[in-house]
């Protein structure tokens, strides 16, 4: 990346024994909202603890627009937090709550008062201004929250799962509220989740994050169709995992052989070698049901389980030895369990994987 | 109604009988007319109300007591609430959960044997008859009760709210004064009430280390009880009483205010 804004140098974690994160390096752009995506213990709020300041790296260097700040205190940092459960202080009102940043700053009187209603009206909380954070809705609060940490105008702000105590409406609610300030006011966001679709939805950027270390970092949309492993794939998503044998490679697209022996073509990146064994992902709404495809994969497989969705079915189909779990919307002609179905999908939707 | 049910009620009843049954013997002994602290009650007055404020040792005793009540209420609450400040993690290394336990350990040692090291180490500072003495005395064993309401209060602080404020900007000791202390101060108020209630009716240490001059209340009435008996005690006991129960409604209103706050 040229320029990039925040810069993470070999960056290692422990506490005692354990490894928290280790030699990590990552870049963060201005402007960019960069997820770090993850499961619970793969440091990705370590991280992001780091860069606040609440913890210090064990080894490596953090830079900031230009200067270190790995041992700077949080207080100097000038980072906005949001944290999961708001933090908001219980014994201020809203609008001492988003004014103190300001006081902290010695920012005048009147100015105070200014733009903690600006800020207010912002996220649409104006006329809460002087109720106590015990009195609003979740909701309310981690608007308040999110206020009180744009108020004055941090260079980044880091948000810790904070959607997380949220239901399910408002959360989506809030992640447009939030990709929308994101844009009006070109704020630079590191947000932590371990839900992979609210990072998806967010997003410019993704870094997956397993044991301490990147697995992937890259655009969603890079992510979803071309993860690079095993464990992107499963984690970002919903996906086929087969495992095959090299056939033969030609010009980007390798032959693969299925255990039951059908063969298929991948379109790959990567160095393939006849006779290596390989793991591909197939995400189950790219896999067509009922159709032969001449410029694709073709197999045939016995429907064992269909579960209605709604908007859409979820066929699982076995062929051979492989269970494939298959996305697929209601304009398929009525399928009952034993039928024998043609399923095809593209070498291009096909996507090897290392383990 | 259960047997069980039955019998807690009895067991219950009996046990708070047990416990403010003296309570109840002395009260109305406090309204006697006459001069001698036995029943029956020949008449009522209020005449040793009258001599328990007038009178000059009696008077001398009860300013005593406030003396040296608020100014171990202050030393106390200060000093308890930075060690608590100190021991607030849960998971404490080892030379700070020695610490802890030497901060409580007041609580658990025999007041005379705190007495004779006092009034031995006193003696060598020539803080015996002194109202500093008495007040250092004092602190000592109501130090462990403002640490352990402090360490309460504290351990229930979210410490995400303290990192929120330094993220927002306020150094180390702004966090302190804005955030850490306005959320402690039901502790610190309840932690300053009980070292004042210990002050007031400690009366071991005060006889070694208090001279003439530092007699309290307590230290008074136990003398007058063995001197000349009189139903003054019943008053002053009254007055300790009556104190003592408002102090415990201030305690109960502080903590409530600090659940209607969260």
């Amino acid at each position: 990346m040229n320029n990039p804004f925040i810069r993470l140098e070999e960056v290692s974690k422990s506490f005692g024994l354990l490894t928290v994160v280790e030699g990590l390096n990552l870049e963060i752009g201005k402007g960019e909202f960069i997820s770090l995506l993850g499961p619970s213990g793969s440091g990705k709020t370590t991280i992001l603890m780091m860069l606040a300041g609440f913890e210090n790296p064990t080894s490596g260097a953090i830079w900031a627009g230009g200067k270190r700040i790995d041992s700077l205190p949080p207080h100097r940092r000038n980072m906005g937090v949001v944290f999961q459960n708001y933090a908001l202080f219980p014994h201020m009102t809203v609008s001492e709550n988003v004014a103190f940043p300001l006081k902290m700053r010695n920012v005048p009187r009147a100015k105070v008062k200014e733009r903690v209603g600006k800020a207010l009206d912002m996220v649409q909380l104006g006329s809460l201004a002087e109720r106590r954070p015990s009195q609003l809705s979740g909701g309310q609060q981690q608007r308040v929250a999110l206020a009180r940490a744009l108020i004055f105008e941090p260079e980044v702000v880091l948000m810790d799962e904070p959607l997380g105590a949220l239901d399910k409406q408002l959360r989506e609610q809030m992640q447009l509220d939030i990709r929308d300030l994101h844009r009006r006011l070109e704020l630079t966001i590191v947000f932590v989740t371990h839900d992979q679709s609210e990072a998806l939805t967010m997003s410019d950027r993704i870094a997956i994050f397993n044991r301490g270390k990147i697995e992937q970092i890259g655009k969603p949309s890079d992510i979803y169709d071309h993860p690079s492993t095993q464990f992107v794939a499963e984690f970002i998503g919903e996906t086929n995992l087969v495992r095959g044998c090299v056939q033969s490679v030609e010009g980007g697209t390798a032959r693969v052989q299925l255990p039951g022996g059908q063969e298929v073509f991948v379109e790959t990146a990567t160095d393939l070698r006849p006779n290596s064994s390989v793991c591909l992902s197939i995400r189950p709404e790219r896999i067509k049901v009922g159709r032969r495809e001449a410029a694709g994969n073709n197999i045939t497989a016995a429907v064992s389980d269909i579960v209605y969705h709604g908007d859409h079915l979820r066929l699982v189909a076995r062929s051979d030895s492989q269970s494939l779990t298959i996305k697929t919307d209601r304009s398929q002609p009525t399928l009952s369990i034993g039928d024998e179905v043609q399923l095809s999908f593209l070498s291009s939707d096909c996507w090897v994987v290392s383990a | 109604m259960s047997v069980l049910r039955f019998s807690k009620l009895i067991f219950g009843s009996a046990t708070v009988f047990f416990l403010i049954a003296p309570l109840i013997a002395i009260l109305p002994l406090a309204f006697t007319d006459s001069v001698f602290l036995n029943y029956p009650i020949p008449g009522y007055s209020t005449r040793w109300f009258v001599e328990l404020f007038t009178a000059g040792v009696w008077q001398r005793s009860i300013i005593n007591s406030l003396i040296i009540g608020c100014g171990t209420t202050v030393l106390a609450t200060f000093l308890g609430t930075v060690g608590a400040l100190g021991l607030r993690d849960k998971q404490l290394s080892l030379v700070l959960t020695t610490i802890k336990t030497i901060f409580l350990l007041p609580m658990v040692v025999p007041a005379v044997v705190l007495g004779v090291g006092m009034q031995l180490m006193f003696a060598r500072y020539a803080l015996t008859n002194t109202y500093l003495g008495v007040i250092i005395a004092h602190t000592v064993v109501a130090v462990p009760f403002v640490v352990v309401n402090v360490l309460a209060v504290l351990q229930g602080i979210d410490r995400r709210l303290e990192q929120a404020a330094a993220s927002l900007g306020a150094a180390p000791v702004t966090v302190l004064k804005q955030v850490t202390l306005p959320l402690a101060l039901p502790g610190i108020v309840s932690g300053a009430v009980f070292a004042f209630a210990t002050s007031l009716d400690e009366v071991v240490l005060t006889l070694f280390v208090a001279g003439p001059n530092q007699r309290t209340l307590a230290r008074q009435m136990f003398s007058t009880i063995r001197e000349n008996i009189s139903p003054a005690i019943a008053a002053a006991a009254f007055v300790f009483i009556v104190g003592t129960v408002l102090i415990a409604i201030v305690v109960n209103f502080s903590r409530g205010t600090n659940r209607a706050n969260e």
